[in-house]
């Protein structure tokens, strides 16, 4: 079999950066960026969303249930399409061409993690036994100050792994955002495939390395920060 | 200070407390005895509504619980509450698990907060202790922690709800003196 290991060096630059710094960023470098910013986002909305879904209040908590079980029962490539489709209706403001891919891709990942981690944050806070909330309770502490002080600390250790395996999986799926016409790294591989034609695997193992990399180095940082926090609490079983 | 007027209360069917009528003065020291199941646990936690009643009145330091105007963290504020798990914050060190509530209710300074409860863990026999963690002390210790941040917020009322019933028979004395040093 013939080997075409050739059409990655040369199209390299393409691959890391789009065709910046000449035209809007792409490549890799995209992918980057919005996973950053996806990962930003969706921690803030996770947080926000996962407190109210822990509320004993069913004002807040009903809203969130919603907001949850909705995005959880659906594909994450319909939300992509439907926030394609649907923003432009919904917000007549966004009509321009280019950047409104951009804007619904960010929207959709959004969306779909931010639900994902607002499961992720309930579950750290039911975590804690109920004994401490009824002892900071005891002592005159608010509600809020309860979760602030005693819970929440506590909650976010116990999170971080499946907050990592959230943010893992961020970086894979902005890949499904290619379809809609970002110009991201996934984007970049196929359009060199079509044109070259002669090197699927090559390419395609290339593109899964480059996704491999940051995750893997994801998920050490992962199991060195949990280390780091453990050493704090030595608990003897 | 703490009154009790018919009150009822249900889990579901079952009728925990019947008619409950009883009146605790300052500075009375009072022990409720019974079987398991019998509701005493239940009866302190109505006291800073850690349960809620369903039919009667209960009067703590002349507020009403069943009144919705009542600010419940003021009326908490002066009750301490000792709890059979202890309930310790595990990870705060033991001064911090005693000066959390002094500083954020009582908005002290760090520094007077710490004074304080300096004083009542060395009451309590562990100013030694002050900066271990939860896991690194043994239940008769722990439980000591827990009436220190009980008593540190200086209540009118000191709740125990069977202090000792988590302990081995061995820190069952150490915490039963601690406690009639404090009566």
């Amino acid at each position: 079999m013939q080997w075409h290991w050739d059409v990655i060096p040369r199209n390299f630059k393409y691959f890391m950066l789009g065709q910046y710094p000449d035209g809007p960023m792409g490549g890799l470098l995209l992918t980057m960026v919005m996973s950053v910013l996806v990962i930003l986002m969706c921690f803030v909305l996770g947080i926000v969303f996962g407190l109210m879904r822990y509320s004993k209040n069913k004002y807040w908590r009903f809203p969130a249930i919603g907001y949850i079980e909705f995005i959880r029962g659906t594909p994450v490539l319909m939300v992509i399409f439907w926030c394609y489709f649907m923003l432009p209706k919904l917000i007549p403001v966004l009509q321009g061409r280019t950047r409104f891919e951009w804007t619904s891709a960010l929207v959709a990942l959004v969306a779909f993690y931010g639900a994902q981690m607002a499961e992720v944050v309930r579950a750290g806070l039911e975590s804690i036994g109920r004994g401490q909330t009824e002892a900071a309770l005891s002592s005159g502490l608010t509600y809020v100050q309860v979760i602030r002080y005693i819970i929440m600390p506590q909650g976010l250790k116990n999170m971080i792994p499946a907050i990592v395996g959230t943010f893992i999986s961020v970086i894979k799926d902005t890949s499904l955002v290619y379809i809609i016409g970002v110009a991201e790294f996934t984007r970049t591989v196929f359009q060199v495939n079509n044109r070259v034609l002669n090197a699927p695997m090559e390419l395609f193992l290339f593109a899964a390395v480059v996704y491999f990399v940051p995750c893997y180095m994801l998920s050490k940082l992962s199991i060195r920060l949990e280390k780091r926090l453990a050493a704090g609490v030595k608990v003897e079983i | 200070m703490i009154k009790f007027i018919n009150v009822n209360k249900w889990f579901g069917n079952l009728h925990v407390l019947q008619d409950i009528n009883c009146h605790i003065a300052p500075g009375e020291v009072v022990v409720i005895c019974g079987p398991s199941g019998s509701g005493k646990s239940t009866l302190i936690r109505c006291i800073n509504r850690l349960e809620r009643v369903q039919e009667g009145e209960i009067i703590v330091d002349g507020m009403s619980l069943m009144d919705r105007k009542t600010d419940i963290t003021q009326l908490r504020a002066e009750v301490g509450f000792v709890f059979q798990q202890f309930n310790l914050y595990p990870h705060m060190t033991a001064l911090e698990n005693v000066t959390l509530a002094p500083i954020k209710v009582r908005k002290m300074k760090k520094e007077e907060a710490e004074a304080i409860a300096m004083k009542f863990l060395a009451k309590v026999g562990i100013a030694e202790k002050a900066a271990s963690y939860p896991s690194q002390l043994s239940g008769g210790q722990q439980q000591r922690v827990a009436i220190a941040r009980g008593l540190a917020m200086k209540p009118k009322i000191m709740l125990f709800d069977e202090p000792t019933s988590a302990l081995d028979p061995e820190m069952i004395n150490e915490v039963l003196d601690v406690m009639k040093t404090l009566v």
